[in-house]
């Protein structure tokens, strides 16, 4: 594969996108190429085979931003998006810095997975849909996909940095449905990472099961109970109420423009002393990582909550220059179509001493959410929604039966000092996040949280 | 670009395909996003590429691009080729036929004029401009309106092209625009936010003005808000939140869902799934909808279907595969998100039919309940296969027939089918809102649905 751009390239391209002036100019050029396949009613289909090249261009001058963007990796496509950036801009032009090339070492890859033969990957899709269907005669649907992504990025800047990295993504997802009589119920899992083909040569048919067992359990589930009560959060992707409740909060756009309840909140004590967080961009292989975010800033191991109390904003260049800090890591853009925002990488609430068990032994009624479908947050008002996809009702101080249809709903800025036991065991588990219209691999983790009182949303009142 | 569909079709055949489908697309757009009195970015792009699905025999393959020389496009056409033979035989594959015989109607003749030229003549200046108006006006609209988060004008040029081997060719062009903003406000001790949106063909549809005084407006009203007690109440849903909902059941009516048993309307077409004031077509052909275009995204003529009319469940949405399946025909009703992705049954532009009733009419009939006016969560809150929903809500107590306190921070649940049977009236007030689909629809009271609160 050639270089995504040559440097004489990339100093023409900034020379022009300063050509009517500003304080910065930057080119961002991405190639992508991806497989994704999927098996339903026990047969391989929606085989689908992307590839696309281009590039952003963005230009800052006076505190706006001017942005284009073009298919195409050629040196006139690339151009030609500098020009478009800086069609509104005519002051004096600026001299960019000369380039120096920063050398970045990419995620390990084992195996390629565009060098693994296609129907190894059908194989696993049938491996996952049989060991699925063997879980019990009640499983009536399934269906399983693959995906793999190859992103080449390459970026440079106006400040001189010169900067790249190459970044695999592999992930497998389940979906079973149980039936018995006229209950119906789903179980889902994934298994995903900023890996190879490697990822999935161990027991990646465990996540069938794991997703067709789930389903099976909630066939025995009565109505969630509605009102508020003590809930404990499930490790893993339980992480996505983190993500939601605070992590959304310390994005430093959001903070900028008051549009969080995290505003002025730096230092304060925002949880109780058992309560450590961070966002690491560079946990190793992991679905959330980068080596650089995609404005060429190495990644990193942010604090975000040291014992409570609330230590850093998660920061992309232009919010971290406001602030007059240095960023941290997390300019993510979707695509080359997209500009940079400040984004999470992987966040956790790092392991506490609580043992799960205990935690629910100490709830004499309340809610076990053992695990998400997904969440969903207002980072300006703090209100926050996950939908439970497989929840319990803790009955003196033991697990009973499992709840259909349960939602957790609450204030983060309560909901967080709420947090009363964080559990020793600990998981990461993947997500896709969506803001601002872009979507970005993200990692959630966390061991077992217990909130003392959040509103449960089910139907029995 | 008929042409470049043309190639792809040719291309694909020769690299072994026994049948081809091209759907190629390029748009031009902008977006303007203000914040403070600024401009905070300006952005201006084009897209293009190309989408194709190839069948050898009867296993079907896709693949997609945005290379489009003639080597870029013999790469194409061999991956779509390559993925066609990884898929497993399926006896209902195969590519889009026109029907036979055409009715003026579907042969596009009443197609809606989709276009606003004067979408050109606004300079990015001009755009720019539009949207600091709304941001202003949300600032003017009430004092307690502390900021916006921003302002959002963007709009697009779209051309699409489709052609395969089985002879569909169709082409068309349509501009959309829209704006938003996001107000910020403070009372209380607590900052609230509250949407406002508008929708066109071209910049001259949209109102800056009232989108930013809708903005303030919901924002304002939430403040002092608190959370309703728990029980089971007549609860009005405001267009916008109708709309989400209305999207859901669209996506549940599609025959794929249906037809793997995976939506809670499977087995119930003819059957009585709602009550008889709610009634909802899907029109493709609606000048106004954003959706509309004289074909759907396999190329065969778009129209207008009675969903659900008299409480009857009267027709899924078919595609090509799915109407192959149900040994019926399609309704035009193949979507697609662009070229990245391959076609699939979707609704179109939903419409809700409007009934007699303005909102304070609905109020009136509800006498104590909850008015939403906004819910979050839904793509994680509601089971798709059976139905079952809970999600966030925020909104306005109902009290003696009109609206009292705020409140937050509480869910509503039922299912779908339960949920319309449980429908007692349609609002008159009807509008388009773009949330999860193209939906118009007017307010909707719901006799009964569990709130939980505190």
């Amino acid at each position: 594969m050639s270089p995504l751009i040559e440097p004489e390239v990339a100093e023409r391209v900034l020379r022009r996108a300063l050509a009517g002036g500003g304080e910065f100019a930057e080119v961002f050029c991405e190639r992508g190429a991806g497989l994704t396949l999927a098996i339903d009613e026990s047969r391989i289909e929606s085989v689908q085979s992307g590839a696309s090249a281009g590039a952003g261009v963005r230009v800052l001058s006076g505190g706006t931003t001017y942005f284009a963007h073009v298919d195409g990796l050629d040196p006139d496509d690339l151009e030609r998006a500098a020009g478009e950036a800086a069609a509104a801009l005519h002051a004096e032009s600026a001299e960019p810095r000369p380039l120096r090339a920063e050398a970045v070492v990419p995620q390990p890859i084992e195996l390629r997975p565009a060098e693994v033969a296609a129907q190894r990957k059908a194989d696993l899709l049938r491996e996952l849909d049989a060991r699925g269907r063997a879980a019990g005669p009640e499983i009536s649907e399934l269906t399983a996909s693959y995906a793999e992504v190859r992103r080449e990025i390459a970026v440079a800047n106006s400040d001189g940095l010169l900067s790249g990295d190459d970044r695999t993504r592999v992930r497998i997802g389940v979906q079973a449905v149980a039936r018995r009589e006229g209950e119906v119920q789903t179980g889902a899992e994934t298994l995903g990472g900023h890996r190879g083909f490697e990822l999935l040569e161990d027991d990646a048919g465990e996540i069938a099961e794991a997703a067709a067992g789930k389903a099976l359990t909630l066939l025995d589930a009565g109505p969630a109970p509605a009102g508020s009560m003590p809930v404990v959060i499930g490790g893993g992707f339980g992480g996505v109420l983190f993500h939601e409740m605070t992590g959304h909060g310390l994005e430093a756009d959001h903070v900028q423009k008051g549009a969080s309840v995290y505003v002025g909140k730096l230092g304060s004590q925002v949880a109780q002393p058992l309560l450590t967080a961070y966002d690491d961009g560079r946990m190793p292989n992991e679905w959330g990582s980068d080596s650089i975010d995609d404005e060429g800033t190495p990644t990193q191991k942010t604090m975000a909550i040291e014992e409570g109390r609330l230590v850093s904003f998660l920061y992309d260049r232009l919010t971290a220059a406001r602030d007059g800090v240095a960023p941290t890591g997390n300019g993510r853009r979707e695509s080359f179509r997209h500009l940079p925002v400040p984004r999470m990488t992987n966040t956790y609430i790092a392991p506490g001493d609580a043992e799960p068990e205990a935690m629910i032994a100490e709830v004499e009624r309340g809610f076990y959410a053992a695990s998400f479908a997904g969440g969903q947050v207002d980072p300006a008002t703090g209100d926050f929604v996950f939908g439970v996809s497989e929840g319990y009702l803790i009955e003196g101080g033991r697990v009973t039966r499992p709840c259909r249809g349960a939602t957790l709903i609450g204030n983060c800025l309560e909901a967080l000092l709420a947090i009363d036991a964080v559990g020793s065991d600990f998981e990461m588990k993947t997500g896709v996040c969506g803001k601002a219209g872009q979507k970005v691999p993200v990692g959630t983790g966390q061991g077992h949280v217990r909130v003392r009182a959040m509103t449960v949303g089910g139907t029995e009142v | 670009m008929i042409e470049l569909a043309r190639r792809a079709v040719e291309a694909t055949v020769g690299a072994g395909a026994g049948a081809a489908e091209a759907y190629a697309s390029e748009d031009a757009g902008r977006e303007v996003r203000a914040h403070g009195g600024a401009v905070e970015s300006l952005t201006a792009a084009t897209r293009r590429g190309i989408g194709v699905r190839a069948w050898i025999g009867q296993r079907a393959g896709y693949a997609y691009g945005t290379d489009l020389s003639d080597a870029g496009i013999r790469e194409l056409a061999a991956r779509a080729a390559e993925t066609a033979r990884i898929a497993d035989e399926d006896e209902f594959a195969g590519p889009p036929e026109l029907p036979v015989r055409l009715s003026p109607d579907m042969r596009g003749e009443s197609a809606p004029e989709l276009r606003d030229p004067s979408i050109g003549e606004w300079s990015s200046r001009d755009v720019a401009a539009l949207a600091l108006r709304i941001e202003e006006a949300a600032l003017a609209a009430d004092r307690r309106v502390a900021a916006v988060e921003q302002a959002v004008y963007a709009d697009s040029v779209e051309r699409v092209a489709i052609a395969s081997s089985t002879g569909v060719e169709a082409e068309y062009e349509r501009t959309s625009c829209y704006g938003y903003t996001q107000a910020l406000a403070e009372g209380e001790g607590a900052r609230e936010t509250g949407l406002g949106f508008g929708l066109g063909r071209g910049p001259a549809a949209l109102d800056p003005v009232r989108i930013g005084a809708e903005a303030a407006a919901r924002a304002t009203e939430m403040i002092g808000a608190g959370k309703p007690s728990s029980r089971g109440c007549p609860v009005v849903l405001d267009a916008t939140v109708a709309a989400s909902f209305v999207a859901l059941i669209g996506r549940a009516l599609g025959a794929d869902a249906v037809q793997r048993g995976r939506s809670p309307f499977a087995g119930l077409a003819g059957e009585v799934v709602a009550d008889d004031a709610f009634v909802v077509h899907d029109d493709g052909l609606d000048p106004e909808g954003s959706s509309s275009a004289p074909v759907d995204g396999e190329g065969i003529p778009r129209r207008r279907l009675a969903l659900i009319e008299n409480g009857a469940l009267r027709t899924f949405l078919y595609d090509t595969y799915t109407a192959r399946r149900a040994g019926t025909a399609s309704t035009g009703s193949a979507s697609r998100g662009g070229y990245r992705s391959q076609p699939s049954v979707g609704a179109s532009n939903l419409i809700v039919a409007s009934g007699e009733l303005d909102l304070d009419g609905l109020l009136a009939q509800a006498g104590d309940g909850v008015l939403v006016t906004d819910v979050a969560g839904l793509h994680s809150g509601v089971n798709p296969v059976t139905g079952v929903f809970s999600v966030g809500a925020s909104g306005l107590a109902i009290r003696g027939g009109e609206t009292a306190e705020p409140l937050r921070e509480f869910t509503i649940a039922s299912d779908l089918v339960s949920m319309l049977k449980a429908v007692r009236a349609a609002g008159s007030a009807a509008r388009w809102v773009p949330f999860g689909g193209s939906v118009r629809t007017p307010p909707l009271l719901i006799g009964e649905m569990t709130v939980a609160g505190s």
